[in-house]
């Protein structure tokens, strides 16, 4: 058939062409890949072709005009103190923001589908807005509000509780807590979103039902909201676990990159720092390597123990 | 779709127009500081007046710091969009010195003849194997700028102050009178320890690139900022961690210390921050390690290249020395910028001896250039590896920090610590 049809169209070349054009878009063979062009071509040049560009020049030694193989030289050199402290920084980081960021949203977002709850919408742009301000013009004020003089207004409330000043920026722990106070304080509203999404498909005749055979509230949210909720957390939990590790903007806006003792170094920050500050991009793409590793070694994990693997979904 | 955009692109190529002769030809200059850009501009002005047969049109583009120095990096690395001259901070010059094959221009002819008209130690600086391949934009020679007013009330003559022992000594009295610190030491900046070390000949490498920083002068000169701090309690860490962060600017301005060690070119800062201490502030040689002992440093620095696949390398060269290496040029760099140029020879000519904000703000400003050749001979050169980018961010990150603020490891195990890194890598 289709090939007789093919033949007309040599025939008649003007009219063919228009209907060349028109019988490919229609075609439900190649209207896929027509469609999918633009996104695949991106992929290739923006995502894949960088990706194994990467992997050949983590086996390279990179400098203007003298490109050379320097086999896993740069994967030995992971072995130091600075790469233990970046490593050791994000995986708290993202243990931290992980931790507050899912049990808290999913709280406050049943809050906010709740009936009793006077404001609602109030309360969603208020949660909101942090989303959508920049990170670092947010951290810019977090750093001064959180200064080490007296005057500085975090340090100026702790002394009206008779608290003595704190060098937020200069410890180990108050620095971490920043951090995830910052990302905590930005991304709260997102994960409130998706979750306040998610609760629209908690069908409410189920309620009902558990009302009637005499469940209280308590048991309600953890046997109905709850299991309708597990879709929306694997995905808010694989993508706060790659948001997580990938961190770099609330540690570069508050120390620029150089935090005393190395505190607020994270892994990004220090593939930024060797590739590009000491211009060694052969042992910054080994280290973009091993987070690329990580990621996808944690986000297996996560999928295959939050059961999603399984063909039967929710 | 694609073929849309294929052709933005396309069309978006053919839109930079080639036809810039009637302005000169075009040079491409890349920078972190704004500030460097009404410099130049006033030097294009000046060459188009002198050589108008090779115009020139200075196409300026200011990037934020780090942005500039990884497009640098990168363009050389790719070979395109290299700019004709480019200004490199110190703390990123050494990377662009890596390998064998350096991607940058030997500048060493355009200071050929009037070398001995240069504080030597900052061509040192920014040579390797003997060849210049960044020409500096100041001396920064390092000084001590006293609190006058603070200083009177204690009774203490900062022109008493000869050796650092005399300065200890000044402190304990300031101590006593004000209940304020004599001075400041910076925890995440080198300024409070690296001058120091280089006044005494040391520094983080040696002449030969080998690595000195945790030599017994090092860890002498950080024990005694220790004590400084601990025992004598003269000295604070700095507020903020270092001398350019808002905290400090605040507590100095307050008459928080009553001395600061930063360069000439912190002159700017007290103009733009610490508008109160005007007329207190009058500058002093640095304190010397002993009778007759050298009393100064020179710090920082920000030196202008021009990468070999620069397209008008021999144009940019001419300019950069004509802006640069000139008399002309090295008087615009105190009038415009408030620099201390490298040239010498003309810190006692007549312009820079003129009032200006700056010499109205310092207590001796009508003399500053009479302090700076009075110790011109006295700056130790430091010498630059391949590593002294990491091995100057281990000190103000790890080391400053771990030996000074938190004091968890002694003076010795932090630079221990520290140079092991190095080596190590």
């Amino acid at each position: 058939m289709k090939t007789v049809k093919t033949d007309t169209v040599h025939s008649f070349p003007p009219v063919s062409r228009k209907r060349k054009i028109r019988r490919l878009l229609y075609s439900a063979k190649a209207a896929p890949y027509i469609f999918t062009a633009p996104f695949v071509l991106s992929f290739c040049i923006f995502f894949l072709y960088p990706l194994i560009s990467v992997v050949i020049m983590s086996f390279q030694s990179i400098l203007p005009g003298e490109v050379r193989f320097i086999g896993t030289e740069n994967y030995q050199a992971l072995n130091n103190p600075t790469f233990y402290t970046a490593l050791f920084n994000t995986v708290k980081y993202t243990f931290w923001t992980l931790l507050i960021l899912i049990p808290v949203p999913l709280i406050l977002a049943v809050f906010l589908d709740s009936k009793l709850v006077k404001f609602k919408n109030v309360f969603k742009s208020a949660l909101f807005i942090p989303a959508l301000t920049s990170t670092i013009v947010a951290g810019i004020i977090f750093r001064l509000i959180f200064g080490e003089m007296d005057t500085s207004l975090a340090n100026s409330i702790l002394a009206k509780f008779g608290a003595s000043p704190y060098n937020w920026l200069n410890n180990e722990h108050t620095g971490m807590f920043l951090m995830v106070m910052l990302a905590s304080w930005r991304w709260m509203g997102i994960n409130v979103l998706y979750f306040l999404a998610g609760l629209q498909n908690v069908p409410k005749e189920l309620y009902e039902a558990a009302e009637i055979d005499g469940a209280g509230t308590f048991k309600k949210f953890y046997h109905i909201t709850l299991p309708f909720l597990k879709p929306v957390s694997v995905y808010v939990l694989t993508i706060s676990i790659i948001g997580g590790f990938r961190m770099f903007e609330e540690s570069y806006v508050l120390w620029q990159n150089n935090s005393p003792g190395n505190i607020g170094l994270t892994m990004v920050g220090y593939i930024y720092q060797q590739g590009l500050a000491y211009n060694n991009m052969g042992y910054g793409s080994a280290l973009g390597i091993v987070l690329l590793i990580i990621i996808f070694i944690c986000s297996l994990i996560s999928l295959k123990l939050s059961g999603s693997f399984k063909k039967e979904g929710y | 779709m694609v073929t849309v955009a294929a052709c933005l692109l396309l069309s978006g190529c053919k839109a930079s127009p080639a036809s810039d002769q009637a302005d000169g030809t075009e040079l491409t200059f890349w920078t972190f500081n704004g500030l460097h850009e009404q410099f130049y501009a006033e030097m294009v002005k000046e060459w188009n007046k002198k050589y108008p047969e090779r115009k020139i049109k200075l196409n300026t583009v200011v990037y934020p710091y780090g942005q500039m120095h990884d497009n640098l990096s990168i363009s050389l690395l790719a070979g395109k969009g290299v700019p004709d001259i480019a200004d490199v901070e110190l703390g990123r010059y050494s990377n662009f010195l890596k390998g064998s094959d350096i991607p940058l221009t030997d500048l060493t002819p355009l200071v050929e003849g009037e070398r001995d008209k240069f504080v030597e130690a900052r061509l040192t600086l920014y040579s390797k194997n003997g060849k210049l391949y960044g020409l500096d934009t100041h001396v920064g020679t390092t000084v001590m700028y006293y609190n006058m007013e603070m200083m009177n009330k204690a009774g203490v003559d900062p022109d008493d102050i000869k050796t650092w022992e005399d300065y200890r000594e000044a402190g304990k009295k300031v101590v006593k009178a004000l209940g304020k610190p004599m001075t400041t030491i910076e925890t995440t900046d080198p300024n409070s320890f690296l001058p120091l070390v280089s006044q005494q000949g040391s520094g983080y490498f040696d002449e030969q690139g080998r690595l000195t920083l945790n030599n017994e002068t090092n860890v002498k000169t950080l024990e005694f900022l220790k004590t400084l701090i601990e025992k004598d309690k003269i000295a604070v860490t700095t507020p903020g961690g270092n001398h350019h962060s808002e905290e400090y600017y605040g507590f100095m301005n307050q008459g928080g210390a009553a001395s600061v060690l930063m360069p000439i070119w912190y002159m700017g800062r007290f103009l733009d921050y610490m508008p109160d201490l005007k007329g207190k502030i009058a500058i002093r040689p640095l304190p010397a390690w002993e009778e007759g002992g050298d009393r100064s440093a020179g710090m920082g620095g920000t030196a202008t290249v021009i990468p070999k696949q620069a397209k008008e390398v021999d144009l940019a060269k001419d300019f950069l020395k004509f802006a640069k290496a000139s008399k002309e040029g090295n008087i615009k760099l105190w009038t415009v910028l408030g620099f201390d140029p490298l040239r010498w020879d003309v810190w006692d000519s007549d312009e820079l001896k003129k009032p200006n904000q700056y010499t109205e703000y310092f207590q001796n400003g009508q003399h500053i250039f009479s302090v700076l050749l009075d110790i011109k001979d006295e700056i130790n050169p430091l010498y630059l590896t391949e590593d002294y980018a990491k091995t100057s961010d281990l000190v103000n990150r790890n080391v400053l920090y771990e030996a000074l603020k938190t004091k968890s490891k002694t003076p010795k195990e932090a630079l221990d610590k520290a140079a092991a890194e190095v080596k190590g890598q």
